[in-house]
């Protein structure tokens, strides 16, 4: 449906380790995937499958314990090879971010103006005057009215979407190539998701910036995002295009998110959860890590560890379950 | 903001009258009086001497006139100890020396105290973490009456570097034992204070994403971080501001430097009931101007305090 664009962002082999007191526990194990120019790739998984760190361990955002290894090239430059400083080139202009809490993201004792004009002066040289003027034409341009005065305004003076719609402002100012997203809507109102997503839409469009959008929200993915990659225990278990995961799940962690989601038009009397418990990083089964939860499993699967492989254009899973899984559910 | 300065202020007065009303009671229900020595003295003498004092005087005539002479002609009357000195003249005397060492002590106490935690808590569990978690454990558990002695015994006896007592119309030599006598344990509580509240700001969503901004890291930690960080510091700052500079008689008995802490409880111990009430409303205007500085301060500090 598109012809073929260059890659923005390609992370390869990406490990992200934490030290506890007596053992590691790897929250991302072996992660590779490209980020083309202008699309939405949706990362998606429950809490603890390493979709957050995966990112702020290319920010260089971990906590102090962790540390990560293998690849993430922007621009020719390997950002996990960089030191803080050479980093502080980079991020902020040609990679961004957005968390989760717009409460508590934006600094309390700061002017919202001070705030975003620092981003310009630091990585573009603006003087403060002409820095101040872009960031007034970047926040209405994220949909503030009365950007002029709410500039000056600190952070507790305006609502959740409002702040969202500052740190969204914040990340674009410097139009970087990458966008990541961290949940950037969980926070907030129903009503006032509808508006970031169209807000995300419009914005990849305009200024070309390719987006990363982390969620455990599949409304959300079918929304804005072209791709998908779902993660389960550290690992990428299935990519490929959004639609075509949601109509031919082949992984069954991604047709267990799929069930276990509410949808409006549909008459369900109760959601299918996926059974079991998230598992234990520090204990993982043999073979696949999904292998005690899954429904389709049959002896090789606590063998054998699935490799993430091609099994059509575009799309790949870490499964070894052959067939599609739609209407096979009750085979199973 | 001035309106509230000035609302403050005009409460300060009637929380100052409370305070002397109070001050005034306890002081006579206290068993003694300024006059009673070892000796007997015969009652005729003694009558003479509270008629000359105005002693025999009802008790709220006292005080009216006391009150009447403090805000009208600011005088806090002569003292009933020493028979030359006026309460002005005590307090003048010793004050000066007294917020000499006090400011000075606090100002070294704020500095250091504010410096050695930003930096521990920029370098948490390196060594500069471990040295001031142990100075400032090692500090707060020496009282300054331990504090003193050992600083004399240094400095002096053995290095002769600094002379172990006196004032010297405040030469710097005078000044540096008590300062540092008086600073340490307050020094203590403001690093491990600056250290904890830093570690939590430095933990926040808000420096996280300052740094993903990938501004530089003393752009961090100096315009993001050191403000928010200061909060709880400054709360603690008011109280030790007002313990410094009205002294403390520790000091003044080790250095012999003639400040108010001395005057205040040797006041307490004769009974001398004008240079007690006059040092008691001095210390309570301290207080309150202090703690309006720190009023202040918060709000310049947290946006969401608003005046």
């Amino acid at each position: 449906m598109s012809h073929p664009k260059s890659d923005v962002l390609v992370v390869d082999n990406l490990d992200v380790i934490f030290a506890l007191h007596e053992a590691e526990v790897r929250a991302v194990n072996d992660l590779s995937f490209r980020l083309s120019e202008g699309e939405t790739l949706a990362v998606v998984g429950e809490s603890g499958s390493g979709k957050s760190q995966a990112f702020l361990a290319i920010m260089g955002l971990l906590a102090k314990n962790g540390r990560a290894t293998g690849k993430a090239v922007l621009g020719g430059v390997d950002l996990l090879s960089l030191s803080t400083a050479g980093l502080n080139q980079h991020r902020g202009k040609d990679i961004a971010m957005i968390f989760q809490d717009p409460m508590t993201s934006l600094n309390p004792a700061l002017r919202i103006r001070s705030q975003l004009s620092e981003v310009l002066v630091r990585h573009r040289g603006f003087t403060p005057e002409a820095a101040f003027k872009e960031v007034i034409a970047m926040l209405e341009r994220v949909g503030i009215p009365e950007a002029a005065r709410r500039a000056n305004a600190y952070p507790h003076e305006l609502s959740g979407g409002m702040r969202q719609r500052v740190m969204i402002a914040m990340a674009l100012l410097c139009r970087p190539r990458v966008l990541i997203a961290d949940e950037p809507t969980t926070a907030l109102d129903v009503t006032v998701q509808a508006q970031m997503l169209d807000l995300f839409k419009s914005l990849s469009t305009d200024f070309g910036t390719a987006m990363l959008l982390i969620t455990h929200d599949l409304g959300v993915v079918a929304g804005v995002a072209d791709r998908m990659m779902v993660m389960y225990a550290g690992r990428a278990v299935e990519t490929g295009p959004v639609d075509d995961l949601f109509y031919d799940p082949r992984h069954p962690y991604t047709l267990g998110l799929l069930t276990s989601t509410p949808h409006i038009d549909k008459r369900q009397s109760r959601l299918t959860p996926i059974t079991g418990a998230p598992p234990n990083l520090e204990h993982l089964p043999d073979g696949c890590a999904f292998g005690p939860r899954c429904a389709f499993r049959f002896d090789r699967c606590s063998l054998d560890r699935p490799p993430l492989g091609e099994f059509a254009p575009g799309r790949r899973k870490a499964c070894f379950y052959p067939k599609p899984l739609i209407g096979e559910e009750d085979a199973a | 903001m001035i309106a509230f300065i000035l609302k403050r202020l005009a409460v300060a007065i009637p929380t100052l009258l409370v305070l002397i009303v109070i001050s005034f009671i306890l002081m006579k229900v206290a068993p003694g009086n300024p006059f009673a020595g070892e000796k007997t003295v015969p009652k005729a003498v003694l009558d003479n001497i509270f008629a000359r004092y105005g002693l025999d005087k009802p008790e709220w005539q006292q005080l009216l006139e006391y009150i009447y002479n403090v805000v009208f002609h600011f005088d806090f009357g002569p003292s009933f100890k020493y028979r030359d000195r006026t309460v002005n003249d005590i307090i003048a005397q010793g004050f000066p020396v007294t917020f000499t060492y006090g400011a000075w002590a606090f100002l070294f106490a704020t500095v250091i105290g504010v410096s050695l935690g930003v930096a521990a808590a920029l370098r948490q569990n390196g060594w500069i973490d471990h040295l001031a978690v142990g100075l400032s454990i090692g500090a707060q558990v020496v009282p300054n009456f331990v504090m003193a002695p050992v600083l004399v015994l240094v400095f002096t006896l053995w290095l002769r570097w600094l002379p172990g007592g006196g004032w010297d119309g405040g030469h710097w030599s005078n000044i540096v034992l008590p300062v540092i006598a008086l600073a340490t344990s307050y020094l203590a509580s403001i690093t491990r204070i600056m250290r904890s509240s830093m570690l939590e700001v430095l933990g926040s969503n808000y420096i996280r994403t300052a740094r993903a901004k990938g501004l530089p890291g003393w752009q961090v930690v100096f315009r993001h971080a050191l403000r928010p960080a200061m909060l709880p510091v400054v709360s603690y700052l008011g109280p030790v501001f007002v313990g410094m500079v009205t002294g403390s008689v520790v000091i003044d008995l080790y250095f012999s430097t003639g400040g108010i802490g001395q005057a205040f409880v040797n006041s307490a111990l004769n009974r001398d009931y004008s240079t007690i009430l006059g040092i008691t409303i001095l210390l309570g205007a301290l207080t309150i101007a202090a703690n309006l500085v720190v009023d202040v301060l918060y709000a310049w500090i947290d946006p969401k305090i608003k005046l």
